[in-house]
This record gives C-alpha cells, sequence and structure tokens, in this order.
C-alpha cells in the first residue's frame, strides 16, 4: 500500500489527464510502485495499481511486461546496466562487461550472493557519445573504464554499509 | 565557425534557468506570436521556413500541421516525441538537459498554433533525471505566465505534462507512443486514421520531435524566410547531430546544413578526425538504421562529387551508394571495427525492440540476429549470407510500422557493401575470431563509373 | 423506396466488383469468392479492431482510384485497407504478393511445430491449410523453436502456446464478449505470449468462442473427447432453444454414431463463425437429447475433415479443390516426413474404418 504522500502523487498524476482517462497512469505509477515495493513488481502490487487505476489486472501485466524498465523479478540492490549496442561496443563496452563479470564473479543477468549486485547488459540508452557507459539506479555513468568501475562498486558496497 | 540557431546561447552559463534564458532573449518569440499572430500566421511562417522534420522522416513540419482536423469541440493535442532511443542518437537529451526552457517556448508557440491546449512530452524512461529538470522549468515558466491560463493576456490557456516512458524504442513511433500515453502496450496503430484526426484518446493530435519543436522559436526570432536562408535547398536552417563511435570529439553539435561530411568528421570545430590515429573505414551517420556506407562512398557520392550534410546528399544514390540524414545520430567506424559484429548488435537491437504484433518483423528480426550470431562467431556458412538477405527482404515494406524497414535496412547496406568482409568472416572460422577484416579495400578512391545507359 | 447509394467499382485480379464505400479490400475480394480471396488469419470479420498483423492478406494496389491513378508504393494488407472507387489490385496475378506471402507464411511456421498429425486441430487448423497453399518446402531455420508446456486454463480450455501465431483474436474476443477480460498478450516481440500471467481459469459464459476463432490449435477444448482425428466425425447442425438471450442456439455437434464429441459454433467458408455460442451450449450439452437436430453439415473449407471419404491415398487429392472453394492446393505436405511424432508405419488411409486413438499406440 502507497503512503499518504505517494497517493497524493498518484491523485496528482491521475489529474494531468482528461476525466476517465486514469489508465494514462500507468506507466508512471508503475514506476512509482516499483520504487516503493522493493524494486520489482510482483503481481500482488500490480494487483493494488489495477485496483487503483479501477482497470482490470491483465491490463496492467500486459503493460509491465512489455516494457524493459519494469523487473517482473526480484533484483540486486545495485543494478549494473551496462549497455552493448553498436556505438558502445566501437567504445570497447565488451570490455568494461567482461570487468565487471570478473570482478563480480557473475555472469550476465546473475546477481552476487549478497544480493547486493545485478549484472545486465541493455539496448542504447542515449549516451553513445560517452561510451562505454552504463545505468545506475536514476542516473547514467558514463566513459567507463575498470578504474571507474571498480570506484562504483566501492561507493556501492560503502553505501551498503 | 558555423551559425548557430539553437546553440546560439547555449554557453551562457544558467542558460537552463527561466532568468537567464529570459534575459537572453528567451520568450522573445512566444511573445510575438501570442501578442501579434493569429495561429494561421505563425503557420505560415513555419511553411515559409522549410523546417523538416527532426525526428528522423523529414516531414515537412508546416505541412504535417496543416493536417490537423478541427472538428468543433473536440480537444487537440500536441504531443512532444521525446523518446530518443534509435542507436547512435542523443541530441534531444542535450536540449532538455541544458535548454529546456527552449524546448518549452517550442510547445508554447506550436500549442498556440496548432489549438492544443494540453501538451505532453513523452520521454524515454531512462532519461529518469530529465523529467525532474523539465518540471522545475515547467514550473517557472507557468510562475512568469507562459503556461496556465490566459498566457501573458492573450486568452490562450496551455498545461504541459511530462510523462516518461519505460524502455520500449518502439514508443518513438508516433502511434506506438501515444499508445504508451494511453497507458497501454507499446503497439504502433494501423494507419490509417492518422493521429491528426485520431491520435491521442482518438483526438487530433500532432507528434513531433524535440529538435524539432524547439527549432520553431528560431525561426520565430528570425522569420521563416530567413531561417530558409541557411542550408542547401530542401535542407534548411541548421540540424543537431550526435557524433559517437570512433572519433575524437564526440558529442552533440550544431551544424548548418551546407558543410560536407568531410569537414564534419575532420574539423576541429566538430568531431576532429578518427581517434587514435586511424583511418575512417564506415559510417552510418543517421542513426542505427539508415544503411552504412563506406569510406569511399561516404566522403562522395558515385557521381564523384563532396557528399554534404544534407537530406539530399546522403540520400544521393538512393540506397544503392548512398544512405539518410535520419535522426542525425552519426556513428563512425575506424579501420580495427568489424562491419559483422556491428550489424549484429543493430540486429540484436530491433530484435530486442520489435513489438511483436506483425509476424514479418516479430520472427525475423531474431531470425537475423541467430544467423548473424553464426557468422560473427566463425559458424556461418556461405549460404547464410544469401539467407540474410532474403531474410530482411521479406520484412521490408511488409509490416505494420517502418520498425520492420529499420530492421533490415542495416543488415541489406552491410550485405551490400561489405559481403567480402562477411564472406571473409565465413572462410576464415578461426581467423576471424582474433582479428579483424580491416579496412582492407573500403576507403580506396571510386572509379567514377560513366553515366549509365539506362 | 432504398436510398440511393453510390457504389464503388473496384477490380482484383481482373474481375470487377462493385462495393458499398468503407468495404474494406478483403471483403470485396469475398464478394467475388474462390481464388482470388486472400488469406486471413488474424482478421475476423466479427471482431473488431481485428486485422492487420499477420500479412498474410498483403495484396498490390496496382490503382489507388479513379481519382489518383497511382499505384500505393507498398503492399498493403487487404484486411485493413478500404477499397477507393476506381481501385485495382492485384493478388494472385501479382508475383510480388505471391513472393511476399510465401515470407509471411515462412514467417508464421518459423516457430510453429510441425507436428500437425499429433495436433488438436490437425484438419481444421488454417494455418496447416496456409502452409499447403503458399508454404515452400521445407524450412530453413536451423535454430531451436519457441517450445511451452500446455497449460490448462479453467477445466475447460486448454493453452499450447507453442502454436499460437500470435492473431491477438482471442483478445479480442474476451473483451468484446465477455464481461472481463482475463488473459492477454504478455511480454514483447518474439517473446510475446498468451497467457493470464498467474494462473488463473478463465471462466466467463462466452469465453469458449476463443477456441473458435483461434486459426490453430493454441486454445482447444478439454471437453472434446477425441482430439486429433476430427475428420473421422460427423458434424451435424443442430439447435436449441438456449436460455441465454446473447447466444444463438446455433451449433454443429460433432458426432460418431449416436455420441456427442464437441460442440461448436458454425463456421464460414472463410472459418469464421456465423454467430457466437455461449459456454453452456458448447461444454455442457453433450447429449443428442439436448438438441434438434437440422441435419448434415457441409464443410465448406477446410482440407482434410471430410467425413468418411478418407480411404486410398489419392483420394483427399481429388477431394481437396471441392473443399478448398475450388481453389487447387498448392502442395501437400507429406505429414510423415515433417513428423518425428506419427508414426510412419501407420498409414492413416488403410485404417479400416473409424480411426481411434488406440490405433496409434503400441
Ligand atoms: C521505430 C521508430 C522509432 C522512432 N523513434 C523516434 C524517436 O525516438 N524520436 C523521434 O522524435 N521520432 C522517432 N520516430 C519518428 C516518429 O514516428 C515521428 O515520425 C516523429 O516523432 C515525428 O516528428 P518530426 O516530424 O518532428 O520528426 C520513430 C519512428 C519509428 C518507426
Ligand atoms: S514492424 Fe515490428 S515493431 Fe512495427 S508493428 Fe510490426 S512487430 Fe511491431
Ligand atoms: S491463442 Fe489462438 S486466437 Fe489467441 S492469439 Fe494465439 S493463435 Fe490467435
Ligand atoms: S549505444 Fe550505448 S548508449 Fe547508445
Ligand atoms: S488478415 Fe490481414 S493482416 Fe492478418
Amino acid at each position: 500500500m502507497f503512503s499518504e504522500e505517494k497517493l497524493n502523487k498518484v491523485k496528482e498524476i491521475i489529474a494531468r489527464y482528461p476525466q476517465g482517462k486514469q489508465k494514462s497512469a500507468l506507466l508512471p505509477v508503475l514506476h512509482l510502485a516499483q520504487e516503493e515495493f522493493g524494486g520489482w513488481l510482483s503481481a500482488e502490487t500490480m494487483d493494488y495499481v489495477a485496483s487503483l487505476l479501477q482497470i482490470t489486472p491483465i491490463e496492467v501485466y500486459e503493460v509491465a511486461t512489455f516494457y524493459s524498465m519494469f523487473n517482473m523479478k526480484p533484483v540486486g540492490k545495485h543494478v549494473f546496466e551496462v549497455c552493448h549496442t553498436g556505438p558502445c561496443m566501437l567504445r570497447g563496452s565488451d570490455n568494461i562487461i567482461d570487468y565487471i563479470k570478473k570482478k563480480l564473479n557473475i555472469g550476465v543477468g546473475e546477481t552476487t550472493q549478497d544480493g547486493l549486485f545485478t549484472l545486465k547488459t541493455v539496448e542504447c540508452l542515449g549516451a553513445c557519445g560517452y561510451a562505454p557507459m552504463m545505468q545506475l539506479g536514476k542516473h547514467f555513468r558514463e566513459h567507463l573504464t575498470p578504474e571507474k568501475v571498480d570506484e562504483i562498486i566501492n561507493e556501492c558496497r560503502a553505501k551498503a554499509n | 565557425m558555423g551559425r548557430k540557431l539553437l546553440f546560439d546561447k547555449a554557453h551562457i552559463e544558467n542558460i537552463r534557468y527561466y532568468d537567464v534564458y529570459r534575459a537572453n532573449g528567451g520568450y522573445d518569440s512566444a511573445e510575438k506570436a501570442l501578442k501579434s499572430m493569429t495561429p494561421e500566421l505563425v503557420l505560415e511562417e513555419v511553411k515559409k521556413s522549410g523546417l523538416r522534420g527532426r525526428g528522423g522522416a523529414g516531414f515537412p513540419t508546416g505541412l504535417k500541421w496543416s493536417f490537423i482536423a478541427k472538428p468543433e469541440g473536440v480537444p487537440r493535442y500536441l504531443v512532444c516525441n521525446a523518446d530518443e532511443s534509435e542507436p547512435g542518437t542523443f541530441k534531444d537529451r542535450y536540449l532538455m538537459e541544458f535548454l529546456p526552457h527552449l524546448l518549452i517556448e517550442g510547445l508554447l508557440i506550436s500549442s498556440y498554433t496548432l489549438g492544443a491546449n494540453s501538451c505532453y512530452i513523452y520521454i524515454r524512461g531512462e532519461y529518469a533525471w530529465i523529467p525532474d529538470i523539465l518540471e522545475e522549468a515547467i514550473a517557472d515558466a507557468k510562475k512568469n505566465g507562459w503556461l496556465g491560463k490566459n498566457i501573458q493576456g492573450s486568452g490562450f490557456d496551455l498545461e504541459i505534462y511530462v510523462q516518461r516512458g519505460a524502455g520500449a524504442y518502439i514508443c518513438g513511433e508516433e502511434t506506438a507512443l501515444i499508445e504508451s500515453l494511453e497507458g497501454k502496450r507499446g503497439n504502433p496503430r494501423i494507419k490509417p486514421p492518422f493521429p491528426a484526426v485520431k491520435g491521442l484518446w482518438d483526438c487530433p493530435t500532432v507528434v513531433n520531435n524535440v529538435e524539432t519543436l524547439a527549432t520553431v522559436v528560431p525561426i520565430l526570432r528570425i522569420g521563416g524566410e530567413e531561417y530558409a536562408k541557411y542550408g542547401i535547398g530542401k535542407s534548411t536552417g541548421t540540424k543537431l547531430i550526435s557524433a559517437c563511435g570512433n572519433i575524437n570529439k564526440p558529442g552533440v553539435y550544431e551544424i548548418e546544413m551546407n558543410i560536407s561530411v568531410e569537414e564534419f568528421i575532420y574539423s576541429e570545430e566538430y568531431c576532429g578526425g578518427i581517434a587514435n590515429g586511424k583511418r575512417l573505414k564506415a559510417c552510418i551517420p543517421g542513426g542505427s538504421s539508415v544503411p552504412i556506407l563506406p569510406a569511399n562512398l561516404l566522403l562522395k557520392t558515385a557521381k564523384g562529387e563532396p557528399r554534404m550534410m544534407t537530406y539530399e546528399s546522403l540520400s544521393d544514390g538512393g540506397f544503392a551508394t548512398g544512405t539518410m540524414l535520419g535522426s542525425g545520430g552519426f556513428i563512425v567506424l575506424d579501420e580495427d571495427q568489424c562491419i559483422v559484429k556491428n550489424t549484429l548488435t543493430f540486429a540484436r537491437f530491433y530484435h530486442h525492440e520489435s513489438c511483436g504484433q506483425c509476424s514479418p518483423c516479430r520472427e525475423g528480426t531474431g531470425w537475423m540476429e541467430r544467423v548473424l550470431k553464426n557468422i560473427e562467431k566463425g559458424k556461418g556458412k556461405m549460404s547464410d549470407i544469401d539467407l540474410l538477405w532474403d531474410i530482411q527482404r521479406k520484412i521490408e515494406g511488409n509490416t505494420i510500422c517502418p520498425l520492420g524497414d529499420a530492421a533490415a535496412w542495416p543488415v541489406a547496406a552491410a550485405i551490400r557493401h561489405f559481403r567480402d568482409e562477411f564472406e571473409w568472416h565465413v572462410l576464415n572460422p578461426e581467423e576471424s575470431q582474433v582479428r579483424n577484416f580491416g579496412l582492407a579495400h573500403y576507403a580506396d578512391p571510386l572509379e567514377i563509373a560513366a553515366p549509365a545507359a539506362v | 423506396m432504398a436510398e440511393e447509394k453510390k457504389l464503388f467499382k473496384v477490380k482484383i485480379d481482373g474481375i470487377p466488383v462493385e462495393v458499398e464505400p468503407g468495404t474494406t479490400i478483403l471483403n470485396a475480394a469475398r464478394q467475388i469468392g474462390g481464388d482470388i480471396v486472400p488469406p486471413a488469419m488474424c482478421y475476423y470479420s466479427k471482431l473488431q479492431g481485428s486485422g492487420g498483423k499477420c500479412r498474410t492478406c498483403l495484396v498490390k494496389v496496382s490503382k489507388g482510384s479513379e481519382a489518383d491513378p497511382r499505384p500505393m508504393p507498398k503492399l498493403v494488407a487487404s484486411c485493413r485497407t478500404t477499397v477507393m472507387d476506381g481501385m485495382e489490385v492485384a493478388n494472385i496475378t501479382s508475383p510480388e504478393v505471391l513472393e511476399a506471402r510465401k515470407g509471411v507464411v515462412e514467417f508464421l511456421l518459423l516457430n510453429h511445430p510441425l507436428d500437425c498429425p499429433v495436433c488438436d486441430q490437425a484438419g481444421e487448423c488454417h494455418l496447416q491449410d496456409l502452409g499447403y497453399e503458399h508454404g515452400a518446402d521445407g524450412t530453413r531455420y536451423e535454430f531451436k523453436r519457441r517450445e511451452f508446456e500446455k497449460i490448462d486454463i479453467g477445466d475447460k480450455i486448454q493453452l499450447h502456446m507453442t502454436r499460437c501465431i500470435l492473431c491477438y483474436r482471442c483478445v479480442f474476443t474476451a473483451d468484446q464478449l465477455t464481461e472481463t477480460r482475463q488473459h492477454g498478450i504478455l511480454g514483447r516481440g518474439e517473446a510475446s505470449e498468451i497467457s493470464t500471467y498467474i494462473h488463473k481459469s478463465l471462466d466467463n459464459e462466452f469465453i469458449g468462442n476463443v477456441i473458435d476463432v483461434c486459426p490453430v490449435g493454441a486454445l482447444t477444448d478439454k471437453t472434446f473427447r477425441f482430439k486429433n482425428r476430427v475428420w473421422f466425425l460427423k458434424p451435424v447442425d443442430a439447435h436449441r432453444d438456449c436460455e441465454n438471450p446473447k447466444c444463438c442456439g446455433k451449433t454443429v455437434l460433432w458426432l460418431r454414431g449416436d455420441e456427442v464429441f464437441r460442440v461448436t459454433a458454425r463456421k464460414d467458408k472463410y472459418g469464421e463463425v456465423e454467430a457466437f455460442i455461449c459456454d453452456t451450449c458448447r461444454f455442457d450439452k453433450k447429449e443428442t437429447k439436448d438438441w434438434i437436430v437440422e441435419g448434415p453439415r457441409k464443410v465448406d473449407r477446410h482440407s482434410v475433415i471430410s467425413q468418411g471419404q478418407y480411404v486410398g491415398v489419392h483420394k483427399p487429392k481429388d477431394a481437396l479443390p471441392e473443399v478448398l472453394d475450388g481453389r487447387q492446393p498448392k502442395l501437400m505436405m507429406n505429414i510423415h516426413n515433417i513428423s518425428q511424432v506419427n508414426r510412419p508405419e501407420i498409414d492413416l488411409s488403410r485404417i479400416e474404418g473409424p480411426a481411434h486413438s488406440d490405433d496409434f499406440k503400441n
């Protein structure tokens, strides 16, 4: 269940659309729900969103599974989403991915045993000129080098403690 | 220095904030439009400017606006396409991060022209920090009377909302974007009806790219006719190019559409040449979906003329020897890059991004990726190259939306111009895993063919 | 007096027809009938918004209209393109169309299992027909096919996603005929699937219609007690006075002797139901005494469902043009070549009398 504050946010979002078009709020509300409920969308979370927007649960499942930013399974605390599309590949994204794999001892799509890190490869994120890059939470980390990756890992570990 | 119209004030510190933007002539164009021009007059100026859509297709903006249906009592909408997901393209991001008020002013003028009282900016979900920037700018504009009710006493009302996507390239396609904005899966609609008649919530809607809408501001500032004097022929004005790949200075550049490709790549003002002293092998000048060209065809057209950074010159020669300006995502490959690998990453991208509605794209994109992967890994057969050609041919033109074409073209162009590199991969399965084909003959001067007898 | 309506003159493969404005090319072709009707795997005239997705119905518009005679630059989906006055369309007379269609059929079959002989839909599958008529020999796809487990969505309907061609018909059906839709398309692109997400049973008085609209064997009737070999059953038209006001009560009973093996809606020659029926009629009325039998059903289109005539290897070939509405099959798939499952030593046509599933067991 959302807090009072978040529920007001939901109301504010719904108010952006004409009367009766509250389904338009689905993507923003799913973002909100994912942030709020552990970084992924469980069936219960989705059913809750459906009830908030007065739509059927299947409408939410259909949408949630379409978009790549919605996690349908739990993920690690810090998700490294490294871009590997052409422009990033040209600037060495493969090496960065290999480096992270070795460093964290996980494969792509896996989470470290302590549940701290998940490594994913993603398609172009619109930072091709600042490649190689990854998305970490809300922000982009660009011009990656092995040293920078080390720094980021340390930073995340520090936050966890 | 090339003339600038969008970035002319980008260097001014804090230009992203309202006060600084306003103090430097910001909102003057909007003021002019609202106070002294009818919507018809603004439309006339946009038509005169020759502005063409900056999202990829290059459709004349004024003409597009004139199609919007105006049934009595039905709201109209302007939707700003900030989905920016075509690999190689990151120009709209720059505009929104650094010049948010330029976009808002453009949205205001455009909405006024179209008679839209609500405007939505649909921004790709991964640009997660940009909505905050935009929303802050919207709030400031509103505080200063540029949004809300009765703007500057003109009687015109406008609200702008920011909507975040959630990771789907296809939502850049305008009807998929509308579906997504309605809270649905990003499945493109079958056209007709076109959005200009039945768009968002079945109301008349115009969808335009961020850069297109921002460009309306300088057009009103200097006048449509003056704007049309920039550039060459039908490529009027300036264009934002996001340059990436193996160049010295990747970044977003505003160019006047009258410079050559060679100047763009090699001059210090723009890309600053190929990185690490290497040689140019190939380039994809307009985002991942436009055809790749080898160095020799990139710098000069098949007729031997210098290739210019314009819609017409880049597409000179059609797909046989030309390419497209597209979205302006300029991807440069140096001599050490593998064309097969690069094509594979694009095929993987389109496979990943297909919405899955229509069978040629849903099934064909994955098939192409798998065949390419085999070739890249040294497990390909000669017949695979022909198979790839055949698959892309059967996707192209047979799908609901242009994503099918966008998936087919990179594969087609790579085979068309770099077939020997593909064959080398097949014939040298082991060697191809440890070294690249290299520059080969791809930069050799072309023999200028005598005009073909038709 | 009837209102004067201007009809549009259209030519399809050179054959003229006059149709009402707003008619699609596909429906104009259906008014002509025969060979020139484009195949349709996703369009369903009774489902709003359907069509446009499978791309099997692509045609070439060689002349846009009298007013603007320019040809259309690309092939168009005939099910979603309306005619203009003076329009000229090429379907089977256009090599380009046939080539594209062959491509589409290949794409549709890419991930589709080629085990027709053991599929519940065998004999009444539109994809099977399409493969016969437009397909190429064999497959060029060398990768693993998409596979899913069969799942029961409720005790009446089984979903075998492996066979689904994502035509969306069942989604439109649930949207337009039932109170709340509980299943839909999940995932994206090649990974899309029909599902309920969390295992739910579909339960609604009209949901059974998804079985009839499904062009392949992805949604099947679990209460059907003699699957796989539908052509050994005798279809008869029947009706009952259904309590449900939205149900037409007009059905086809599939009989062996006096036993009702299944109940379906009545389908026209394009495989579309004439009217939808309720789940009570479909699933619960399995006695002949529940029904008033009208007489044998003429099977219009479907190739191999020709009751009792299935003797001798060459017979079906002769019967095909008749049941295919006058069209000649382009290709007969030899099921023994493509099936790893069916047993070649059992020749269907040699079995005396109606075959039973026991005949296929060791
Ligand atoms: C698959 C696909 C993706 C697209 N992505 C974008 C995009 O990210 N941004 C954009 O402005 N236009 C994109 N477009 C083009 C839009 O459909 C549309 O033409 C454009 O927003 C119109 O604006 P314009 O006339 O200002 O260019 C895309 C088109 C297709 C087919
Ligand atoms: S071409 Fe691809 S992305 Fe476009 S509608 Fe068809 S499946 Fe979807
Ligand atoms: S299950 Fe059948 S009706 Fe539903 S989408 Fe798949 S093929 Fe079409
Ligand atoms: S290719 Fe990696 S951000 Fe564009
Ligand atoms: S029937 Fe027309 S596209 Fe499927």
